[in-house]
């Protein structure tokens, strides 16, 4: 049987990004309207 | 397991007709290898999380404006969002390089501010003022000599034409302006050098 070469893969631990970076998104999510109209499209953010 | 039983493309579908909830379980499903993949790539957290922002707000604005095509491939989808997303802040830093200060490294090792610095600047105005307290003093045709070919950068033909004699005069005239200015500084002992 042929010897299989392969690189070995590091273990690394579990890595999620900031729980901040996540709450911005879900946030952007909420405050973004996108209108496409006959000339474009538009993005509304509302505060 | 509820989040599970949904497929990704039955949350995309949710989300782009108006379900919030929606985009927060495909994030939290699948946020741990899109994060993950960005790291392997950037080995910088904050970096990392820049890019994770960004390939979601692509997602958010794409799905948004309802122009995903939904084919069942969301995690691959998001995955070269955020692939491209490394390879333009790759291209981005070879431009620009970003170095960060660390104990063994400082970036003004390797950078030097040269403009003057206030003391320098100082001693320069004084010494600037002492000469030209100097030039004063010497004899009106050799100061006007003197200050035609070094403040207004005029050549001795310009000069002669201009003060009505010949070439040789004004070179003469020039000769002795100098001579008479190191026969002051010498005596008077002033020192003119930064």
């Amino acid at each position: 049987m042929a010897k299989l070469y392969s690189k070995k893969t590091v273990a690394v631990p579990k890595m999620l990004p900031k729980k901040e970076t996540i709450d911005f998104l879900l946030n952007y999510s909420k405050a973004l309207k996108i209108v496409k109209t006959e000339n474009g499209t538009y993005e509304c953010i509302a505060n | 397991m509820a989040n599970v039983a949904i497929p990704d493309a039955a949350l995309v579908r949710d989300y782009m007709d108006g379900d919030e909830k929606s985009l927060s379980i495909l994030i939290k499903r699948h946020q741990s290898k899109i994060y993950g993949f960005i790291y392997s790539k950037v080995t910088d957290r904050d970096i990392a999380d820049d890019i994770f922002q960004d390939t979601f707000i692509k997602v958010i604005k794409t799905l948004k404006s309802n122009s995903y095509n939904e084919e069942g491939k969301f995690l691959p989808w998001v995955m070269r969002i955020s692939h491209n997303l490394i390879v333009d802040h790759f291209r981005r830093n070879k431009k620009m390089p970003m170095y960060r200060e660390t104990e063994e490294f400082s970036i003004f090792s390797i950078m030097t501010d040269n403009s003057p610095n206030v003391e320098n600047r100082i001693i320069t105005e004084q010494v600037e003022s002492d000469l030209q307290r100097i030039i004063e003093q010497l004899p009106d045709d050799q100061r006007e000599v003197l200050q035609m070919r070094i403040y207004q950068d005029l050549s001795f033909k310009e000069i002669a034409d201009l003060t009505g004699v010949s070439i040789n005069t004004a070179l003469g005239r020039m000769r002795y302006a100098l001579m008479n200015l190191r026969k002051v500084i010498e005596k008077n002992k002033i020192i003119l050098t930064n």
